[in-house]
């Protein structure tokens, strides 16, 4: 990106980029995300929207309850079987482009309950971008990792539909 | 007047003839063996005669090769007041044989049983004869096996992906 400020050319100030970038700036500033809190890590995740940690500051903080309103599924709690296909058909339902953050070690690899009912790791049946372990992370953890995916955005981008 | 546990006992002894097998106390908590055939109407009786208005909970065990029945369903009964010290709790135990997995249901005795049976049958698929919607509870409606029985896997997640792989395709 390149600002000009030339007053030769009416010193309103213009900016060179490509449409691409221009984009990714803007999705990487206004995520949307779609809490999918199944049990303790939400609290955190509650915490993270809250005023003290103030997720805010990045862009992100009016979690959508609605996944056709939204780009960042937070997937934070234990997800059982019987639970994953719901969420994969809410992850289905989000508008692309979208990204997933897995939180905590329940969501990251089945956490404490090695069991038949829940599934060891979310990324059996959904594309995870960011992995945050923890039982449950600190809310700076769940902060670094949006941050993790503002980076992304940038780096790698989405196509322009 | 408060009442006193032994005078349950004493009645049911009295009123219902050889329907307990066994009574034990252990540390302040008593234990009836109860028929099985016989379940529902002790579970009546008391209900009805002695106030025991709250079934707490119902579960099972399995002793596997343990003992012989293999399974055991415990009944976990309340009753309140009406004076502090006539609170009381008791609890009623049934075998059950592998080769004869049923028990009366005492959802005509508590409504508040249903769920509390649908979760014994959904984890050792004992069946509760008389219950009006014996459906699995916890796990998935197409799911086999019984996940709290001593010979199954506790790791086996077989089931529950075919469970979930069917739900995505019928999108569930």
């Amino acid at each position: 990106m390149g600002v000009n400020m030339n007053s030769v050319l009416g010193g309103d100030g213009f900016i060179t980029t490509k449409l691409s970038a221009f984009a990714n700036w803007g999705r990487k500033n206004s995520l949307w995300p779609m809490p999918f809190g199944t049990a303790c890590c939400a609290i955190e995740m509650m915490g993270v929207f809250a005023s003290r940690f103030d997720l805010s500051r990045f862009g992100a903080e009016v979690a959508r309850f609605s996944p056709r309103q939204a780009d960042l599924m937070i997937v934070s709690g234990t997800i059982t079987y019987k639970m994953a296909s719901v969420c994969r058909r809410i992850y289905e339902q989000m508008p692309e482009p979208k990204w997933v953050i897995a939180m905590g070690s329940c969501t990251c690899g089945g956490g404490p309950f090695d069991s038949y009912a829940v599934v060891q790791g979310i990324d059996e049946f959904l594309p995870v971008d960011v992995y945050v372990g923890g039982c449950p992370p600190r809310p700076e953890a769940l902060i670094d990792a949006v941050m993790k995916i503002q980076k992304k955005i940038e780096m790698q981008g989405a196509p322009l539909v | 007047m408060s009442l006193d546990l032994h005078v349950v006992i004493d009645a049911l002894k009295t009123n219902l003839p050889d329907t307990i097998l066994d009574v034990k106390t252990f540390r302040g908590e008593t234990t009836l063996l109860i028929k099985k055939e016989k379940i529902r109407e002790v579970c009546h009786y008391l209900k009805k005669d002695f106030d025991f208005k709250f079934v707490v909970d119902i579960t099972a065990v399995d002793y596997l090769e343990f003992k012989r029945p293999r399974f055991e369903v415990i009944y976990y009964l309340h009753r309140f007041g009406p004076e502090f010290d006539e609170n009381m709790r008791i609890r009623l135990k049934v075998e059950v044989s592998e080769e004869d997995l049923k028990v009366d249901s005492v959802v005509p005795v508590w409504s508040g049983a249903n769920w509390l049976e649908r979760e014994v049958y959904d984890m050792f698929g004992i069946e509760f004869v008389g219950h009006p919607d014996l459906r699995r509870i916890l796990m998935p409606e197409d799911y086999e096996p019984f996940p709290l029985r001593k010979d199954f896997d506790v790791r086996d997640r077989e089931a529950s992906k075919k469970s979930f792989e069917r739900a995505l395709r019928e999108g569930e």
